[in-house]
């Protein structure tokens, strides 16, 4: 991926807060956070499962769950315009055009009763009009952009006739076929194997390159941060707590829980059968939240009261680099 | 490792094929060859790291070891002693000396019933100990894996997944077994965790002198805890030999794929991939000759129509199955 200094955001999140309506009450998912995309450049989002990254990916499409889910303050700014004040009807041609989504689970995204043909000319269809038969063609070209074999064959085949790295080609496809400027990946390579993983992101490597799209990457893989992203958001119960360019944030963590994560990997080149150094306890649910550092009472050091009781200031140490001070966590 | 080895368990041509069903009468037209001629030894007191992609057999050459299958064909001795043909019955001993662990024990975890209920039940079974002792053995094994004695009365949707696989390492303790097959059991944790239950698993190793059979997917996370490590492809083991081995000088071409596929940790290294193409081919047909031959990068006519064996890769005990060398 380049290398020059990123230019004007394309995306920029500004104190977003996402509330959820439980039995027990209104929690909120995402609590205030922070972060930017620019045009062509990979942002990876990383932290461990419920911290807030697929709530995130959802706010930006504007597909949160109706009605407990709802966005409750702050501003998604994509290319200038506020998606959150955007009318509905606006909302749909911006996620067919201009951004695309690609999810975990290939089948939560296809339709098992249509074939992957015309699934991917609707795309077409609906959002740039053109005629059937030209929506068809354009289809199999786009199959074979993603490398499935045979693509005329495929494009007339249903979703279960292919394997599980076919069918994340064919919602690759669907999710380029308008050629977006964002595209969103929500852990788009977790349910498949290393070598199958590796096709993939080989695949959205060389795609970017050629349509220049920038990709929000969501996934809990450190090494797939490395291997594919320019900056990375750590995300942990709802707040961003450390961002930086890639290298900067695995050169030169600050933040406990970003420490603590990078240190707990298995690595290739460690001493094997030996203990790995662990993060204790869990995530804590939305509603044991409290205001101030949400890390410290699993980081093994010593907060005091107003510390878990006051929001830590989200700062800038150098350029690029922002992490969210808590003194303890962050000294 | 100590300098003699003794084996635990050994394998030879292991066998276990499903049936495939067909037509309107529903016969069995054909057979998904899950495992396939398989040679396995694991070693007392070892780590054995079991690694392919998914659909190869780990999990059924697992469960065919901890007799949950009857074999198709071939034999696995356990401590000597065939145990591959013997009877429901009969296996009752052994029942004792191979456990499982699953990937979320929560599918193998009773939801009615509480946490000491599940962990004494195996006793109950083998009926061992009176009641005030079972307690005591509970007690224990919840100590041993970090839980708190609390837990004995609560149920298992009460415990996050990290806490739930600490449940099902205790039972699978519980009858002092030899052998654990440790079958995914980190995969589906947040690396945090991961971390948490790898050391447990360490810790108990080094403890209980238990030998591993340790199932994964992740090529780092089974560098990490194995001894030894065998790659299995299409339902038979590719290549076999110590850890350090098998990552710094790989001689099967798929492992050479597998290892150069992980993602590295660091932004600084520079990714030299061997990117596999396709798929793995269906186990139900799989391709003559070499089983890997329709991703080879380096494919000769020779490996389409012969079969490669298991023969010595250059090192002591290092093996791999292919007709070429690297
Ligand atoms: N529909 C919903 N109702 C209530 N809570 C939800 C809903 N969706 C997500 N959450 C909560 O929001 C938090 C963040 O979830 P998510 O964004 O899915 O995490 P991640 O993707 O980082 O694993 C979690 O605590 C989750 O339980
Ligand atoms: N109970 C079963 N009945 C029929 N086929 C099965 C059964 N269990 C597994 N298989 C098939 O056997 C092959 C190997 O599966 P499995 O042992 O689960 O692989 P792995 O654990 O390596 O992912 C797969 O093709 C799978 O579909
Ligand atoms: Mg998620
Ligand atoms: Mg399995």
């Amino acid at each position: 991926m380049s290398t020059e200094t990123p230019s004007a955001s394309l995306l920029s999140i500004r104190d977003l807060c996402v509330e959820f309506d439980t039995d027990e009450g209104t929690v909120r998912a995402v609590d205030g956070i922070s972060l930017e995309i620019s045009a062509g450049r990979t942002l990876g989002i990383v932290g461990e499962s419920g911290c807030g990254k697929s709530v995130t990916a959802l706010s930006i499409m504007r597909l949160l769950p109706k009605p407990m889910g709802r966005i409750a303050s702050g501003e998604i700014k994509f290319d200038g315009t506020d998606l959150i004040k955007l009318p509905a009807e606006d909302m749909r041609t911006v996620r067919g055009n201009r951004i695309g989504m690609i999810f975990q689970e290939p089948m939560t995204a296809l339709n098992p009763v249509k074939k992957i043909g015309v699934q991917l000319s609707e795309v077409f269809f609906l959002h740039q009009t053109a005629s059937k038969e030209e929506a068809w063609k354009k289809s199999v070209e786009m199959l074979d952009k993603v490398g499935i074999p045979s693509p005329e064959i495929r494009a007339g085949e249903y979703p279960h006739q292919l394997s599980g790295g076919m069918r994340q080609r064919v919602v690759i496809a669907i999710a380029l076929a308008c050629g977006p400027e964002l595209v969103i990946a929500d852990e788009p390579t977790t349910a498949l194997d290393v070598t199958i993983q590796a096709q993939i992101l080989d695949l959205m490597k060389s795609l970017q390159r050629d349509l220049g799209m920038a990709v929000a990457l969501i996934t809990h893989d450190l090494g797939v941060i490395a291997e594919t992203c320019d900056e990375v958001c750590v995300m942990y119960a709802g707040r961003v707590v450390e961002r930086a360019p890639v290298k900067t944030l695995f050169a030169n963590p600050r933040h406990a829980y970003t420490q603590g994560l990078l240190a707990s990997i298995p690595r290739l080149d460690g001493q094997p059968k030996t203990h790995l150094r662990t993060i204790d306890g869990m995530v804590p649910a939305l509603k044991e939240l409290r205001p101030g550092c949400r890390f410290g009472p699993r980081s093994g050091r010593e907060h005091t009261e107003t510390q878990l009781e006051a929001r830590p200031e989200f700062i800038e140490i150098e350029t690029g680099h922002w992490i969210e001070a808590c003194p303890v966590c962050t000294e | 490792m100590s300098e003699k080895a003794t084996p635990i368990l050994e394998t030879t041509g292991l066998k276990l094929h499903f049936p495939v069903r067909g037509g309107i009468f529903q016969r069995a037209t054909n057979s998904c060859k899950a495992v396939d001629g398989v040679d396995l030894l694991i070693n007392s007191g070892e780590t054995l790291g079991l690694v392919g992609e998914s659909g190869c057999g780990k999990s059924t050459l697992g469960k065919t070891i901890a007799r949950l299958y009857k074999p198709t064909a071939g034999n696995i001795r356990f401590e000597g002693q065939e145990i591959g043909d013997l009877k429901r019955k009969e296996l009752q001993p052994f029942r004792r000396e191979i456990q499982m662990i699953f990937q979320d024990p929560y599918e193998s975890l009773n939801p009615r019933q509480t946490v000491g209920g599940i962990l004494e039940e195996p006793y109950v079974i083998h009926k061992l100990g009176t009641r005030e002792e079972r307690r005591k053995w509970v007690k224990e094994l919840l100590e041993k894996v970090g839980l708190p004695e609390s837990s004995i009365n609560r149920f298992p949707f009460e415990f996050s997944g990290g806490q739930r696989q600490r449940i099902g390492i205790a039972r699978a303790l519980a009858l002092k077994p030899k052998l654990i097959i440790c079958d995914e059991a980190v995969s589906a944790l947040d690396v945090s965790i991961q971390s948490q239950i790898l050391n447990l698993l360490l810790d108990l190793q080094k403890e209980l002198g238990l030998t591993y059979l340790f199932i994964s997917h992740d090529l780092a996370v089974v560098k990490h805890v194995s001894d030894r490590i065998a790659i299995m492809y299409l339902g038979r083991i590719v290549e076999t030999g110590d850890a350090e081995t098998i990552y710094q000088k790989p001689a099967h071409p798929y492992t050479q794929a597998l290892l150069t596929a992980i993602p590295v940790p660091d932004p600084e290294h520079i990714p030299s991939k061997q990117i596999l193409e396709g798929d793995v081919p269906s186990p139900i047909h799989p391709p003559d000759g070499c089983p890997f031959h329709t991703r080879c990068p380096h494919v000769e006519e020779r490996c389409r129509i012969e079969e490669p064996v298991l023969e010595n890769a250059g090192k002591k005990e290092h093996l791999k199955s292919c007709h070429l060398n690297f």
